[in-house]
């Protein structure tokens, strides 16, 4: 707020050019050391088995961060996501299973009713919590607490509380197999994050979605329709926790009603490392994944150095605490 | 400079007999005002005084109960905001409704996005034009990278006029255009007022306060409790006089009267 924002001289601009850099890929940076770091201190982390690993640990987490982070992008927030995984999950289960007792009938499907279901599930949550906060006002926060505890009633209802287990090869194919090496759950994160980033940064949707998260009524006056772009990113994010519920549910071979509690905690937590402000209308969908991986590997070098995953906590606590405090003198420094 | 299309003559907008009611209180009452091309015309008038509502209904979001609006001599209709930008008629409000979190370029084409044709942003496209406009306002401008949120009220203002005048706005609504600046600032927007002056646009400045746009408007029309008391060229009266005309609705000799002047020799 100094008198020399009111010129734009070169050197001065030039300097500011500079700050914005070292804070865009500060994350980034950050990343880079955790991993020298740990690939120093234990031989086995910079393996290819162990990579690999740590990416399919964050493939549901970096779902679930990319679908959040368009919601806090429009200055919102999603609680909801670990109960609609789970719901998700235990829907889309039951039409892959081949037991008796937790099959809807006629199951088990071909594997892309599974997928359609689960996916339509998480689109449902998200429509309705979108709806509730686009056109009723509710604060995201209310609305989306709300949905956390009514998915997870209806998980427990839908499936009697009990697991579905037994599910089709076919539909654990999409948590187990590989392409070329690669898992395929982190393919389908790469090609989220691909789609997301596309979306967020060369589609018109996209810039209205920054401009809703940065001036709703500066949005509406230029004609963008606020409501419909809130509605659409809750949407969103419910479906990729539909996606994501079904990565996990295919992964562990059975769908459990327990699936994805705190989730949504994680996946905060990825969106705020990776900069994006919860103030709304600033932030990357690069920085969310890379906030995710550095979510990923940090438990993962400290099971490898053996330490109890009770201080994994204390960490990413501190990890997210002081990822905002530096948001917060970014933003006094603008 | 290039002359303009419309002739003189003919205002480029022209507002007859307007009446508007909320509930029973005539908050306009028969007012009449027009504007010609590259003239600026200073509306103002205590708050209350109907200016504002007058000037909405012109801006498309009031809508008026009786009374018609002309532009370009003929007659048109307003009842939307969207309808007001058809006829080149744009506002800038007060509070400036930029997304501060976007660079400028973003800002003046926000809802109205140039795209490739692959159906993407056109981002490079954009800031050229945007660089073009930018130009013709304010060529010291050179922050278009920049959210306008780091950007300097002033520059902040041009901004905001720039957007208006990219899609062809021929009619601009400035209210309160210099409430918030400092004094070197208000001197950048006399500067961006005069130029779009000479490009032909016809612009009103809303304004409670005299001293804010009696150097920068060629007339000034004068509201009290919901009627004009008197439309005067700025040369013709003093401050002072204009003065009289808005606190008492005393309608000086160098004014043309209007249905709320004071009846004189009362």
């Amino acid at each position: 707020m100094s008198d020399t924002n009111a010129n734009s001289s070169g050197g001065w601009l030039g300097s500011d050019r500079r700050r914005l850099l070292i804070q865009e890929y500060g994350i980034f940076i950050a990343f880079v050391i955790l991993v020298v770091v740990l690939s120093f201190s234990n031989p086995y982390f910079l393996t290819a088995g162990n990579i690999s690993n740590v990416l399919l640990q964050t493939s549901i987490n970096g779902v679930l961060a990319i679908g959040m982070t368009f919601v806090i992008l429009t200055r919102g927030i999603d609680l909801s996501v670990g109960s609609v995984v789970a719901l998700a999950g235990i829907v889309s289960a039951s039409f892959a299973t081949t037991s008796a007792s937790a099959a809807v009938a006629g199951a088990p499907y071909p594997v892309f009713v599974p997928i359609a279901v689960g996916l339509a599930v998480g689109v449902a949550c998200g429509g309705v919590v979108g709806a509730i906060v686009s056109r009723f006002a509710v604060p995201a926060f209310v609305a989306t607490l709300g949905m956390l505890s009514a998915a997870r009633g209806l998980t427990l209802i839908y499936g009697n509380g009990r697991p579905v287990p037994a599910l089709v090869p076919e539909f654990r194919w999409i948590g187990t197999s590989s392409i070329l090496g690669i898992p395929l759950p982190v393919i389908i994160l790469a090609v989220v994050f691909a789609v997301s980033w596309w979306v967020l940064t060369q589609t018109r949707f996209g810039r209205y979605i920054y401009a809703v998260g940065g001036n709703p009524h500066a949005a509406k006056t230029s004609g963008i329709n606020v409501t419909r772009i809130r509605f659409l990113v809750y949407v969103i994010s419910g479906g990729l926790a539909g996606l994501a519920g079904m990565l996990l549910a295919a992964r562990t071979g059975s769908a459990l009603p327990q699936a994805g509690i705190a989730y949504e905690l994680d996946a905060i937590a990825a969106v705020v490392i990776g900069g994006t402000s919860l103030a709304g209308g600033v932030g990357r969908v690069t920085g969310t994944l890379i906030g995710a991986l550095i979510i990923g590997v940090m438990n993962n070098g400290l099971d490898l150095m053996g330490i109890q995953s009770y201080y994994q906590q204390i960490l990413k606590g501190a990890l997210i605490v002081g990822a905002v405090m530096l948001d917060q003198k970014r933003n006094q420094n603008a | 400079m290039v002359p303009l299309a419309p002739t003189p003559e003919v205002p480029l907008v022209e507002m007859r007999d307007i009446s508007i009611a909320f509930g029973g209180i005539r908050a306009v009452d028969d007012a009449s005002i027009d504007l010609y091309p590259g003239e600026v015309v200073a509306l103002l008038g205590h708050n209350g005084a109907g200016k504002s509502t007058l000037i909405k209904i012109l801006s498309g979001a009031y809508k008026r109960d009786t009374g018609t609006i002309l532009v370009n001599g003929e007659e048109v209709a307003i009842n939307s905001p969207r309808d007001a930008k058809k006829y080149g008629i744009e506002t800038i409000y007060q509070t400036l409704a930029l997304a501060d979190n976007v660079d400028a370029a973003a800002n003046l084409f926000l809802g109205r996005e140039l795209m490739t044709s692959w159906g993407t942003l056109d981002d490079v496209a954009m800031e050229a034009e945007a660089r073009k406009v930018m130009g013709r306002l304010n060529p010291r401008f050179q922050r278009f990278k920049d959210p306008v949120a780091r950007l300097s009220g002033g520059q902040r203002q041009s901004v905001a006029i720039a957007r208006a005048i990219l899609f062809n706005a021929r009619i601009l609504i400035m209210d309160e255009p210099t409430a918030a600046l400092g004094p070197q600032e208000t001197a950048q927007v006399g500067e961006l007022v005069k130029q779009l002056k000479s490009e032909g646009i016809g612009i009103f400045l809303i304004s409670h306060d005299i001293h804010d746009v009696f150097d920068l408007a060629d007339r000034v029309c004068v509201m009290k409790n919901g009627q004009v008391v008197g439309t005067a060229k700025t040369t013709e009266v003093t401050q002072d006089e204009v003065l009289g005309m808005i606190i008492l609705g005393k309608c000086p000799p160098g004014a043309i009267p209007g249905p709320g002047a004071m009846k004189a020799a009362a």
